[in-house]
Parts: C-alpha cells; sequence; structure tokens
C-alpha cells in the first residue's frame, strides 16, 4: 500500500513538472517576442507595404506579408477543406465495411502527415519547373494544401470514428442514403471537432516557411491576382531575423508578434463558433 | 390473422461465427410480437436483419428469405433505402439526431421529398402529438434534441420514426434505458399503435412480455426454440428449455 501511495506521488509530481514546463515554455516565447516586438511594432508596421530602405531600417511595414499570409493560409485551407471533409467521410461512412482498406489508408495519411514541410515545397517546385510555371501565389496554395490535406484528414477522421454505432443506424433506419448520413448527420454531430481540424491545419499553413520559400516566392507589393508572388509573414520574419541591423531584426520580433496575434484571434473565433454547434451534440 | 413478415430459414454468419441458425418464422400483421430470449442468443440481430441494417457491417452473411409483402428483401435487387422506410427503429437507448426536436421529426420528411414547410410543420405536430411529446416541447421545438431527457428522446426517436410513414416498428428493448415512467408511456404507445402497425419487440423481460405481446418468439442461442400466443406460450409451454426461462432459471 505504501509504494503505491509513493508511486502516486511521484507520478503526480512528473506531471505537474510536465505542466509547468509546458507553460513556462509558452509564456517564455510570448514574453520574449513581446519584449523584442513590441517596440517596433506601430501601426505603420500592420498598414504599410515595405518602402524603399525598409530593410535597412528604414520606414514601412510587413503589410505585404500578412495579406499573403493570410491569403495564402485561408486558400490553402479552404482547399484542404473541400478535399479533405469528403475523404474524411468516405472512410468513415462509405468505407466503413471495409476496414483494412481504410486501415490502410490512414497508414498512408500518417506517413505524409510526418514529411517536412520542405520535402512538399520541394515537390510543389518540381512539378511546378516541369509545366514552367513561376513561383505565385496559387502555386503556393496548391502545395501547402497538399501539405496540410494528411493533418485535416486525419484529425477530422479522428473525429468521426468517435460517432457512435447508433447514431449511424438511426439515420440509416430512416431510409438515409450514407451521403445524406455523412454530410447531414456525422458532420452536425463532429462539426466542433471539425471546427478544431480546421484551425488546426490553418496553423500549420500560415505557419510554415519552408513549403511556400520555392512556391510562392516574395515580394513588397500585396498581389492582386493569384498568378503574382507573394510574400508571407514566417519568411519576412526569417529574412528580417537574418539582418545585421538592429531596427531591423527587432521587426521580425514584431512580425512574430503579428503572426501570434493572428492565430490567437483565429483560435479565439474558431472556439466561439464551434461552442454554438456544441449543443447540438448528442452526448454518449 | 395475416402474415406481413414471413422468414424462412434464415441464416447470419459473422466471419466464421453462426449468429441465427435457420430460422423460419412469421410475424403477423397489427400485432405486437415479442422476441423473447436470454443476452446473445440473437434477437438484436434478428430485428437488425429485417431492415438489412445488417447491411451495413463487415463479413455479415445473410442467406435465407425475408418475405415482406410477397417480396423477398434479402434480394440484392431491392432498394433498401425503401425497405428501411417501411420499418422504423427503436433501438437501445435513444439516439435523437444532433439537431433541433423540429428537424429530428422533419428530417425524416425532408429526405424523403414530401412536401412543402407547412406540409411538413403539421406532420411534425401530428407526430409529436401521437407520442404524447407535443405538450412538453411545444415550446422550445427548436431547441437542440439533446437537451430533452432520456425518456423524452425515446418519444422522440418513435416519434421521428413514425414521422416517415412505416408500416413496421421494430423495437430492440426501448426500454432498458429509461425510467419506470417513460417505460411505461412507451409500452402504453405501442399498445395503441398495434391497430396501425406491426409491431415487433425484442426484450429479455418476461413481465414486459406477458404485458404486452400478442404473440411469443422464443429464441436460444441463435435458434428459435418456439412460437406461440402469449397465452399459450406462458401457460402450456412446449419445450422444457422455454419453462426452464420462464421459471427463471436463467437470471
Amino acid at each position: 500500500m505504501k509504494s503505491k501511495q509513493i508511486e502516486e506521488k511521484i507520478f503526480k509530481a512528473l506531471m505537474y513538472i510536465s505542466l509547468i514546463l509546458i507553460i513556462g515554455v509558452f509564456l517564455l516565447i510570448l514574453v520574449s517576442i513581446i519584449y523584442k516586438g513590441l517596440p517596433s511594432l506601430s501601426w505603420s508596421m500592420i498598414t504599410q507595404t515595405p518602402k524603399g530602405g525598409f530593410y535597412y531600417g528604414k520606414e514601412g511595414g510587413v503589410l505585404n506579408a500578412i495579406t499573403g499570409s493570410l491569403y495564402l493560409s485561408f486558400g490553402a485551407t479552404l482547399l484542404a477543406v473541400i478535399i479533405g471533409i469528403p475523404v474524411a467521410l468516405m472512410m468513415n461512412v462509405h468505407l466503413k465495411k471495409h476496414k483494412r482498406f481504410v486501415s490502410g489508408i490512414r497508414f498512408f495519411l500518417d506517413v505524409l502527415w510526418g514529411i517536412p514541410s520542405i520535402v512538399y515545397g520541394a515537390f510543389g517546385f518540381t512539378v511546378m519547373v516541369m509545366f514552367g510555371i513561376k513561383t505565385s501565389l496559387l502555386a503556393g496554395i496548391i502545395t501547402v494544401s497538399l501539405f496540410i490535406l494528411p493533418i485535416i484528414i486525419r484529425a477530422l477522421d479522428e473525429v468521426l470514428k468517435t460517432v457512435p454505432e447508433g447514431l449511424y443506424e438511426a439515420s440509416m433506419s430512416l431510409g438515409s442514403t450514407r451521403s445524406e448520413t455523412a454530410f447531414k448527420i456525422f458532420i452536425r454531430q463532429t462539426m466542433p471537432g471539425l471546427i478544431t481540424a480546421i484551425l488546426l491545419s490553418f496553423g500549420r499553413a500560415i505557419g510554415d516557411a519552408a513549403s511556400v520559400l520555392l512556391t510562392t516566392g516574395y515580394t513588397d507589393h500585396i498581389p492582386t491576382s493569384l498568378s503574382q508572388q507573394a510574400a508571407t509573414l514566417p519568411l519576412a520574419i526569417f529574412f528580417q531575423l537574418s539582418s545585421p541591423i538592429e531596427e531591423v531584426r527587432s521587426r521580425a520580433y514584431a512580425s512574430a508578434l503579428i503572426l501570434t496575434v493572428i492565430i490567437l484571434f483565429i483560435s479565439l473565433l474558431s472556439r466561439y463558433i464551434s461552442s454554438h454547434f456544441k449543443q447540438h451534440q448528442i452526448k454518449f | 390473422m395475416n402474415t406481413k413478415i414471413d422468414i424462412k430459414n434464415l441464416q447470419l454468419m459473422i466471419g466464421k461465427q453462426q449468429i441465427l441458425k435457420n430460422l423460419s418464422v412469421q410475424i403477423p400483421e397489427n400485432k405486437i410480437t415479442v422476441i423473447l430470449g436470454p443476452s446473445g442468443c440473437g434477437k438484436t440481430t434478428l430485428l437488425k436483419s429485417l431492415n438489412r441494417l445488417t447491411d451495413l457491417y463487415e463479413d455479415v452473411v445473410v442467406k435465407g428469405e425475408i418475405i415482406l409483402d410477397g417480396e423477398n428483401i434479402l434480394q440484392s435487387t431491392q432498394d433498401v433505402t425503401a425497405i428501411r422506410k417501411k420499418m422504423g427503429l427503436l433501438a437501445q437507448r435513444p439516439y435523437p439526431l444532433p439537431m433541433s426536436i423540429f428537424n429530428n421529426v422533419a428530417y425524416g420528411l425532408r429526405i424523403s421529398g414530401c412536401g412543402n414547410k407547412k406540409n411538413i410543420a403539421q406532420r411534425v405536430e401530428y407526430h409529436l402529438r401521437q407520442v404524447n411529446l407535443w405538450d412538453e416541447v411545444k415550446d422550445r421545438l427548436h431547441e437542440p434534441a439533446a437537451k430533452l431527457s432520456i425518456g423524452q428522446q425515446q418519444r422522440l426517436c418513435l416519434a421521428r420514426g413514425l414521422a416517415v410513414d412505416p408500416e413496421i416498428i421494430l423495437a430492440d428493448e426501448p426500454t432498458s434505458a429509461l425510467d419506470p415512467i417513460s417505460s411505461q408511456a412507451i409500452e402504453k404507445k405501442f399498445v395503441e399503435l398495434k391497430q396501425h402497425y406491426t409491431i415487433i419487440l425484442v426484450t429479455h423481460i418476461l413481465r414486459q412480455a406477458r404485458r404486452l405481446a400478442d404473440y411469443i418468439v422464443f429464441m436460444y442461442l441463435g435458434e428459435v426454440v418456439e412460437c406461440q400466443p402469449t397465452e399459450d406460450f406462458f401457460n402450456h409451454p412446449k419445450e422444457e428449455i422455454t419453462k426452464e426461462y420462464i421459471k427463471g432459471a436463467f437470471n
């Protein structure tokens, strides 16, 4: 009995340490980007594009990267949602009978999830070279959507797995087809999880530098069409951070702060939306 | 007495395990037929093979014939959704759809494409009244069905099933998750509904079978042991194993 209590205490302590570590790291990151970035964060930083001399510490802002990142990640997430949701539903409704086949698909998706984004970038670049396409917002959107597709499918797949058999049977016995069951019942039941899956992939899309480096390029202008190059925040941070000039480096942290705030805002928004859908969810 | 469903030599295998062994049963029209038996004897499987829910699962092989209105519904050429619409299912515990109370009942009407908004609203009210739920929910029709109590949810599920105009009600231990008062409400409803519907009720509660059944099918280990009208079943069981079950030897 006594050794069990000691065991309990040790594990409790370990869990506390892990918790403190995680919160500590998070706070450290947050504090350091606020501390280093806040002095450079000005209105012009988020409302202006880089002027001549911006990269020497003169005036201008990173509006090009903010809009570029938002266009890119919204576009890529939208594309991934349009392709990913039907795939996840298919795996869990239409192919429910074929468990072995579905577990094969899951395996491949997990492998794809594990591939580093630079490989997607390189792959996208190779395809672009093959077809003679230049670096552009569209090429970036497609590449990033490929990169986040396994994430969104598997995240949604895990949520769809939790839909109880009884609900599936209830819907089918009312005379629904499999597709009606998928789109009208499964989607509603898993809506909060679906939103989390979308958010997760959006976060990956907006935060990734490697896959856009080769496919989207970088520009000081705000893109006005899909065929133009676009700047992105992670790359803006990277370029500014590698500058020898103090002011520019400080702006890198300000850009990081902007990126963090965007993600925070999207998270809060998705929480608000998913809490609205949670009330319809049937609890088991 | 007309036969509604005629089950002939029904066999069902899941993988290598035989769940139903050569069943032959006739289900009479507009009566309550109770399928009675201990847990794991294949009652639920029999019920689910009637509306072909067994199609949804891996490695299930069904042989034999289930004849409904003169047609073998196990034939692959049959329209499965049409068969399912003929039968309302009430499960062991309520599974309301993840939407509002109103939409739960309207769902079946909408997917079968019947009628305009006004018509649907009338039908929803009618079926909610039919299960005595209307007065309890009329002021909150657009609230999530998940907020109802379990007993209310089960009645909602019954209303939802009735809304698609079935001829048969399949009930799989529908009161097992409910409190006594809700159970009574469901049982009372069944007695009323049998005038218009053929009801097949799965249960392992002897007293419930005695209260409700017109006809009892006793199953044991995947086989039908005997089928008799309720009175005869309890007073003059033919088989030794039935006598033991009635005496409570299984419990």
